[in-house]
């Protein structure tokens, strides 16, 4: 059973090949574009915002996406009255300053606030701290994965659900094998695009954080604080990483828009001979 | 079965109650706490303080740089989202992503960048600061910056609709003796409309709000370029907290009567010959959609 084809160099060659072509390229490109981050990575404060700044975006995201899930099943597969004034009030963080969106939570939970006595009495903390953080993140990144869905899911009808309901499936099993499936990549763009929101937040996280080094210093944060230390190099460094997540969420967004049409694509050349 | 007649799938209650509760909690509780706040001033000592020299002067820098840069937006993003559609060019693809770059760049890497790149000795600014202009540290930088911020708004709003265009009506018009510039303002312009109205108005109430792209290219001059965001921090940071949420409420309110006003007249706009031109409709709806 030798699979080596006259065409094909003996299998020896090719692994030696691909190892030797493979290791050239990450010896003279790979290593140096992992140092460049490496060394921007080093500074411990620096580590510390990355972290915190990935930290809140994985803590945003499962709210954001049962909320968008939820609201998009609501106002998508339902009748109901008051539809718009919902679709209306889902938006409304748009028209929000994302400063003024920091002062709402300072109003309500900082030291002269609504429960800021309640607050300090059971020594809990939430303005400058991580979570007024991942509040004021939460209220930017709102409306984001709902307003993807809710198109999407309007124009996939409910066709499909209701026979597999009246098929004998639970509501879970309907979800599981049916919504999920056809909405996943509108779902994952909502994801993208609320993580890049979520990473590059700047006015709603600086009015709550009070800028504590290494604590509570997100990654845009930490730009801002080099940056007025006339550290421009630093700035940059950290700019870098950041600018480094907007490509990939450009390349993402751009991946993910190309399946979503090329499934679209499909479902409508299955379908046509049937319309016809 | 005979109870739940019209409803077949599950989770209206779930869902809906779930969505409302989060809403309230999260967006408009905390809202109407800041309103509530705000009444404490009462409504004439809100007005005072909005009126003040330094706070009138934030607002007319916030809303007139905010109108520049959507209107800026408005022109060159039909342009771009005319050349998008219409028209084959070498990279399109690449370019139609990089539209987004604004969305997806965290506004203070564009702040510090665009600060470095107009700056005295910046790539752009040792040009143009010969000349006389300075864009750094001025008005004009705010509205570079807002616009480079709002940049997507027009075009991913326009994008949708030129595509539903449909040609026969610009043919229709074409072998009726129009010409081609006379076709894209009596047939073509008024379809996009309310697209354009919509992305104008985006643009417009992202820019009002923007905070982290504008103070590192502004300068930061009292009454001269110091943005309504700014000034709400600074009271923020002098412990004035009640002058602070008299802007914001002030801010909210503005923003909510211009978006108000945008969407009539963007109704008006759509229904005016409704029953006669079907392609107004569609694209009214388009716009309703998009964004």
């Amino acid at each position: 059973m030798k699979s080596t084809r006259a065409t094909q160099e003996p299998r020896w060659v090719r692994y030696t090949l691909l190892s030797v072509g493979l290791g050239f390229l990450f010896f003279f490109l790979g290593l140096p574009l992992v140092a460049v981050f490496v060394e921007a990575l080093k500074e411990p404060e620096t580590r510390s915002a990355i972290g915190l700044t990935i930290g809140i975006a994985l803590a945003v995201l499962p709210f954001n996406i049962v909320f968008g899930v939820a609201a998009a099943w609501a106002i998508a597969k339902f009748e109901f009255k008051g539809k718009s004034l919902l679709i209306t009030l889902i938006d409304l963080p748009f028209a929000v300053s994302p400063v003024v969106a920091g002062l709402i939570f300072i109003l309500l939970f900082g030291s002269q606030g609504t429960f800021g006595n309640w607050l300090s009495e059971h020594d809990l903390k939430i303005i400058f701290a991580v979570p007024g953080m991942i509040l004021a993140t939460l209220f930017i990144t709102f409306p984001f994965i709902a307003r993807e869905l809710i198109p999407l899911m309007q124009s996939q009808g409910k066709d499909e659900e209701e026979a597999a309901v009246s098929l004998g499936a639970s509501g879970f099993q309907m979800f599981w094998r049916v919504t999920l499936p056809n909405i996943k990549w509108g779902l994952l763009y909502g994801v993208i695009l609320s993580n890049a929101r979520a990473m590059g937040e700047f006015g709603a996280v600086s009015v709550v954080s009070g800028h504590i080094r290494g604590e509570t210093n997100t990654l845009p944060l930490h730009v801002e604080i080099l940056y007025n230390e006339y550290n421009a190099i630093g700035a940059f460094a950290a700019a870098s990483i950041l600018a480094l997540l907007a490509l990939v969420t450009l390349v993402a967004k751009t991946v993910v828009e190309w399946r979503m049409k090329k499934e679209t694509e499909m479902l409508n050349t299955v379908l046509a001979p049937e319309k016809t | 079965m005979v109870a739940k007649a019209h409803r077949v799938l599950p989770g209206f209650g779930l869902a809906l109650g779930y969505t409302l509760v989060y809403l309230s909690l999260l967006i408009l509780l905390p809202l109407g706490g800041m309103i509530l706040k705000a009444s404490e001033l009462g409504f004439g000592q809100i007005i005072d303080i909005a009126l003040g020299e330094r706070s009138l002067a934030a607002f007319r820098v916030t809303f007139g740089a905010s109108f520049v840069a959507a209107t800026v937006n408005a022109f060159f993003g039909l342009i771009v989202a005319w050349i998008l559609v219409r028209y084959t060019f070498p990279g399109k693809r690449f370019v139609d992503a990089l539209v987004d770059l604004p969305f997806a760049l965290p506004t203070a890497v564009a702040g510090i960048t665009l600060a470095t790149l107009y700056a005295g000795n910046g790539w752009l600014g040792q040009f143009i600061e010969p000349l006389g202009f300075k864009v750094a540290y001025t008005p004009v930088g705010i509205v570079v910056a807002l616009t480079f911020i709002t940049l997507p708004f027009v075009v991913r709003t326009l994008q949708p609709v030129i595509e539903d265009i449909e040609t026969e009506v610009e043919e229709a018009a074409a072998s009726l003796g129009a010409s081609r510039w006379q076709t894209f303002v009596k047939v073509i312009f008024p379809a996009i409309f309310p697209a354009l109205l919509t992305g104008f108005a985006l643009a417009f109430a992202r820019a009002v709000g923007e905070y982290g792209s504008v103070i590192f290219i502004a300068g930061n001059l009292p009454l001269i370029s110091e943005i309504t965001p700014l000034l709400i921090i600074s009271k923020l940071e002098q412990y004035d907290v009640l002058g602070a949420t008299a802007l914001a409420v002030v801010m909210l309110a503005l923003s909510f009567i211009l978006l108000l006003a945008v969407n009539v007249l963007q109704w008006w706009t759509a229904n005016r010959h409704k029953n006669s031109e079907p392609l107004e409709v569609a694209a009214a709806k388009a716009s309703g959609g998009a964004a």
